[in-house]
């Protein structure tokens, strides 16, 4: 694992990352906003799927939870954005869901957790899409105003400055996760990964560590469902989607599972090439359903692997 | 009462095609361990592909037999040459490599087909209805809950009556000792799995004159019978009929009594069956 070129290769990043909006025209520097935010949604989904072992098709659910607890404090309750309740709120929420989920879900295993926690999530979105009176339905809530930071000059009606914005809370996000899975806690995750039966003779209450993980996860989900909130200015029931659970699950593949900084390289692919594709044809699902199968096809260790084997050489 | 009636009418029918779906998701969860995302697609698809022939021949016994038949071989496809040979045992693979292909049917159907949604007219033979007293029964809607009693009868026969249903419940205990005495075990799952695809097919066609066909219906019908095939245990064929007419009725009663909440009665019900017994009704395992 230990690797003296990796701290050189994450100083480059940062460095890119952060001069980013003096190069680039604000159009890409609003769809790196987006990489970024589905980056530590991606990456909070491979504490689950990568170091856990647990598959989750419905990570979407924490995702949406909290862009709906925001879009709703924003727009019915405080007309305008009180960011502290509202980011406490939306992580709160997003945990709450975990929490209730996991008891029902975590007792099942492999495919049947997997259809449990689409199902689950499918549920939501359809609670979204029926609740008009709450949740506008399929219109969504529109109208959501980023949070005021002009005090400290800061203006995040700007490209520029809202990038900033997310670009500080990915780094603390990645930072916690990354202390999540190299803490005792993690390696313990990884153990049950490996062999839960060997985990349990070992002492471990197995349930437990998959419920925390469960929740840790779903907090961050919910972090980047907030900044997609205000990133997008609206909410719809699509954040609460299958497809949006499927997009992010094909992010971590794509990035490589149980790497942690790869399915955020993941999730910046999967959105580029989104975004490119969108531009050329209206029937870019056909190109995104062909990246799904070739991904698991040609791909499967993802691309992190391929990058750090390169860097190895 | 007539409302109830009317209801629970409703709940059965649309249960019969929950039926359809979950039985064919339940052969290839249980027996051979395989996850379809495309199922919703393959139901979606197989209508849209009766409609086209309904609407040039005017006979609707020839689009069903067309629907199931294309569903069919796409399944045999789908199995044989991306499912079989590198992902038969590595349920995340599946699960990408079907929720790809959902992806790509849903958009090449609205390529076709176009957004607006479309009903299958009813054959002409089963267009009436019978009466008793206040309460209307229609001829067509008679028929699908007789054809998805004789289906179950057909699988369960299949299951655990013939030849092929034995050596794939033995294919599942020991892989390589079932084709250590002969057996060409890739036959019988390419079978089953082709079944399972051409009954969805057919269920598209059937499902066409009563609840139409329209974009974001794979992923909707999916949703439902992966539901009933949690509540009915995987790879049980009763719990999938069981839990078919549960989720029918459930679904049927919700929409007329809490049309806002209707979906999440249905949860409530997953989560209250999950609750008591995790492996579904009739779950083993």
């Amino acid at each position: 694992m230990k690797n003296p070129k990796l701290p050189i290769a994450i100083v480059i990043i940062l460095a890119f990352l952060s001069t980013l909006p003096l190069f680039l025209p604000p159009y890409y520097t609003g769809l790196f906003s987006l990489m970024i935010i589905f980056g530590i949604f991606a990456m909070s989904l491979d504490i689950l799927q990568g170091y856990t072992g647990l598959p989750s098709l419905g990570h979407a659910a924490f995702f949406g939870t909290s862009a709906y607890m925001v879009g709703i404090l924003n727009v019915k309750i405080f007309k305008g954005c009180n960011f502290g309740v509202e980011l406490i709120t939306g992580i709160l929420s997003a945990a709450v869901v975990a929490s209730i989920l996991g008891l029902i879900v975590l007792r099942s295993k492999e495919v049947y957790l997997l259809m449990i926690l689409m199902a689950s999530s499918m549920m939501l979105w359809g609670i979204a899409f029926k609740w008009r009176s709450l949740t506008g339905g399929d219109d969504g809530l529109p109208g959501i105003s980023r949070p005021d930071l002009r005090p400290i000059h800061w203006d995040l009606g700007s490209t520029t400055h809202f990038y900033y914005f997310v670009l500080l809370f990915f780094i603390v996000a990645a930072v916690l996760m990354y202390l999540v899975v190299h803490s005792s806690f993690g390696h313990t995750l990884l153990g049950i990964r490996e062999s839960e039966t060997r985990m349990r003779s070992l002492g471990y209450n197995i349930w437990l560590q998959k419920y925390i993980a469960f929740i840790v996860s779903a907090v961050f989900a919910g972090l980047a469902g907030i900044l997609i909130a205000y990133y997008n200015g609206f909410v719809s029931p699509a954040e609460l989607h299958l497809v949006t659970s499927a997009e992010v699950l094909i992010m971590v593949i794509l990035g490589g599972a149980g790497t942690l900084f790869g399915p955020a390289i993941g999730a910046g692919i999967i959105i580029l090439i989104k975004n490119f594709v969108s531009g050329y044809t209206e029937h870019w699902m056909i190109i995104l359903g062909a990246i799904y199968i070739f991904t698991v096809m040609f791909a499967p260790q993802g691309v992190y692997r391929l990058f750090r084997q390169f860097l190895q050489k | 009462m007539v409302f109830f009636i009317n209801q629970t009418i409703n709940g059965i029918v649309f249960g019969m095609l929950l039926f359809l779906l979950a039985a064919g998701l339940s052969l290839m969860l249980g027996i051979m361990r395989i996850v379809n995302l495309a199922h919703g697609s393959y139901y979606l698809l197989g209508g849209y592909i009766g409609f086209s022939i309904a609407k040039h021949t005017n006979n609707f016994f020839l689009a069903c037999l067309g629907g199931l038949l294309a569903i069919g071989i796409l399944g045999m496809f789908t199995y044989k040459v991306i499912l079989e040979k590198r992902f038969a045992r590595e349920a995340l693979g599946q699960v990408l490599i079907t929720f790809g292909m959902l992806l790509i049917i849903s958009d090449l159907c609205r390529w076709i087909w176009g957004g607006i949604p479309l009903a299958i007219p009813k054959p002409q033979i089963l267009q009436g209805a019978i009466y008793f007293g206040k309460i209307v029964f229609p001829l067509y809607r008679l028929a699908v809950i007789i054809m998805g009693g004789v289906i179950l009868i057909f699988l369960w026969w299949f299951q655990e009556r013939t030849k092929y249903g034995a050596i794939v419940r033995a294919g599942v205990d020991d892989d390589e000792m079932t084709q250590g005495i002969g057996i060409n075990i890739s036959f019988v799952k390419t079978l089953i799995f082709s079944i399972g695809a051409l009954i969805a097919g057919f269920a598209g066609v059937v499902g066409g004159p009563f609840i139409g066909l329209s974009t974001g219906l794979d992923i909707d019908i999916l949703l439902l019978a992966i539901v009933v095939v949690i509540i009915g245990g995987m790879g049980s064929l009763w719990g999938a009929f069981v839990g078919a007419l549960l989720i029918g009725l459930i679904d049927s009663f919700g929409k007329s009594l809490l049309p806002e909440l209707s979906i999440f009665t249905i949860f409530a019900t997953m989560v209250i069956v999950l609750a008591i017994k995790p492996s579904g009704i009739f779950g083993t395992k």
